[in-house]
């Protein structure tokens, strides 16, 4: 045993990013039961009221986001997490959490859809996730972890980018993420006490004019402006904030673009076609939104095919194709149903458009 | 090299378990390690499993087609997965349980009367464990002391000193069995 693995713990990725939430100085958990989601809840009930914060279990999806709203409000790092159709649920939640400019984590650990679906693993809810859900004109920043390590890691984050940004920020991982185990190496805790003053908060007014946080401006005039406002801020986000991976795309004439597990499951898929003598890269994007446009554009221009891979029946597959345009041949592999691709499906797929 | 592995059997028989086992063994050996259960909707008698990866580096895909080792620990489970062990593989069938040989001959193919075995150390549950004493012995993935002192890791808090003695005693015949 090394000395490098012996601060790693063995945890579902439910777990892992529970931990994390705490660790990263989240203090208001709030959720309610859904497969494949529930043993983050499960830990947050044991370890949040440990960590002197507070843990309920609200009465539904809605309540609990807007359990969120309130405590964002009141200034304390907070987060919620569910599966596909109780995200839909909190998703009037978000919006009004984006309208009132209030940071707030929300981990979505997707199942099979649409409807109730079933709880195996799905990328159904791109969409979702980075074109709206809610009402109105928002935006929020979507992390999609490949590994358990970096779920932990886009946690940390997550709070981080909520708070700088004031908004909500998703992490869309996956039944598949959510269930299995790795080892992880768990970040250090955050004292959130030593976190940035929120001058906005509403801590009491004694002594100062009181904040309002609210969506409602009806006042055109000052509702665009505080609109304008927020889309100058998602500029900067959309500038600053794209995270991406490359993987042996160098000399690449295909390269898959996946994300999360579909991504893992694709590095293995590029090592079996390297052994074959195809040369396969991957682009792997880390933000779903802003999404890595350029990245995608550049690449296009010295390979033969992008070929998306998603459990979904082609969501992220429109953003591959807005940025690469005709530079590119941009074929599409999905699965459905809750399927998981194994490394041969994607490698036979691979195969149509290799030399 | 990569080690890996898909463990399937009944709902209550332990592949689950089993797996979890050489995952935290892995873990505390310094591999890389991943564990994927089937999570349907699953209950006991019906049919559980898990992949299990171990290897030196990051590992790609959780997902495996081609195992290098299979427990089956009943019939339809050697039925489903037989055909999908990797060329020179192992597979440890429960003999207890299947009265079918294993059908190829590119493969180690280890038939254990799990169930009798882990019935002669006083605790017939332990089966999932002496066939992960064979497993780890065939292929070499992890040390059986390091398996041992996984037990102890995983289940120190909840289980009662003579169950863990019972598991540690069921992963070392299976060991010996091979």
């Amino acid at each position: 045993m090394g000395a490098d693995t012996i601060d790693k713990v063995l945890m579902t990725g439910n777990e892992a990013m529970a931990e994390a939430g705490i660790r990263a100085g989240c203090r208001a958990y709030f959720g309610y039961p859904i497969t494949p989601q529930n043993e983050l809840l499960e830990y947050m009930s044991a370890h949040m009221p440990q960590a002197g914060g507070a843990f309920i279990q609200a009465e539904s999806e809605i309540a609990a986001i807007n359990m969120c709203y309130g405590a964002s409000a009141a200034g304390v790092r907070t987060m919620t997490s569910s599966s596909s159709p109780g995200i839909s649920l909190k998703m009037e939640g978000i919006s009004y959490i984006a309208g009132a400019d209030l940071p707030c984590v929300i981990v979505n650990v997707v199942r099979g859809g649409p409807g109730l679906g079933n709880i195996a693993p799905a990328q159904g809810d791109y969409f979702q996730a980075t074109k709206g859900g809610g009402h109105g004109d928002y935006r929020m920043i979507v992390l999609g972890p490949s590994t358990i390590p970096e779920a932990t890691e886009h946690v940390m984050l997550a709070f981080e980018l909520a708070d700088k940004y004031r908004g909500p920020v998703m992490i869309l991982a996956d039944g598949m993420l959510g269930q299995m185990m790795e080892p992880v190496v768990l970040p250090k805790p955050v004292d959130p006490a030593t976190l940035p003053a929120k001058p906005w908060a509403l801590t009491g007014a004694k002594g100062r004019e009181p904040n309002i946080v609210t969506s409602f401006y009806l006042d055109p005039e000052e509702l665009n402006m505080m609109d304008v406002k927020r889309e100058s801020r998602y500029r900067q986000i959309e500038e600053q904030e794209v995270r991406y991976e490359e993987h042996e795309t160098a000399d690449a004439t295909v390269v898959i673009a996946a994300y999360g597990s579909v991504a893992r499951i694709a590095r293995t898929v590029v090592k079996m076609a390297r052994g074959e003598g195809i040369k396969l890269g991957l682009l792997r994007p880390i933000s779903l939104w802003p999404f890595p446009y350029a990245p995608l554009r550049a690449i296009a221009d010295r390979v033969d095919a992008i070929l998306t891979v998603e459990m979904n029946a082609g969501q992220m597959v429109e953003d591959v194709r807005l940025a690469v345009a005709e530079r590119a041949q941009t074929p599409f592999y999905g699965v459905l149903g809750g399927l998981v691709p194994t490394p041969k499906d994607i490698l036979r797929e691979v195969k149509r458009y290799a030399g | 090299m990569d080690n890996t592995f898909i463990f399937a059997g009944f709902g209550g028989q332990g592949v689950i378990l089993a797996g979890k086992l050489l995952a935290q063994a892995g873990t505390e050996y310094g591999l890389h390690v991943t564990w994927l259960p089937s999570y349907g909707p699953e209950m006991r008698g019906g049919t559980a499993n898990c992949t299990i990866v171990l290897s030196d580096e990051p590992i790609g895909s959780p997902v495996v087609d081609t195992p290098t080792g299979l427990i089956a620990m009943n019939l339809p489970s050697l039925d489903r997965f037989e055909k999908a062990v990797a060329g020179s593989g192992t597979i440890v069938v429960n003999s207890s349980l299947v009265a079918r040989q294993v059908e190829r001959e590119d493969v180690r193919a280890l038939a254990l009367p799990l169930n009798d075995i882990a019935a002669s150390l006083g605790n017939p549950r332990a089966a999932n464990m002496v066939a992960l004493g064979a497993l780890v012995k065939a292929t070499g993935a992890v040390p059986l002391e390091t398996v041992q002192r996984a037990v102890t890791t995983m289940l120190g808090h909840k289980a009662s000193s003579e169950l863990i003695e019972v598991n540690k005693r069921a992963l070392a015949a299976g060991y010996e069995a091979v």
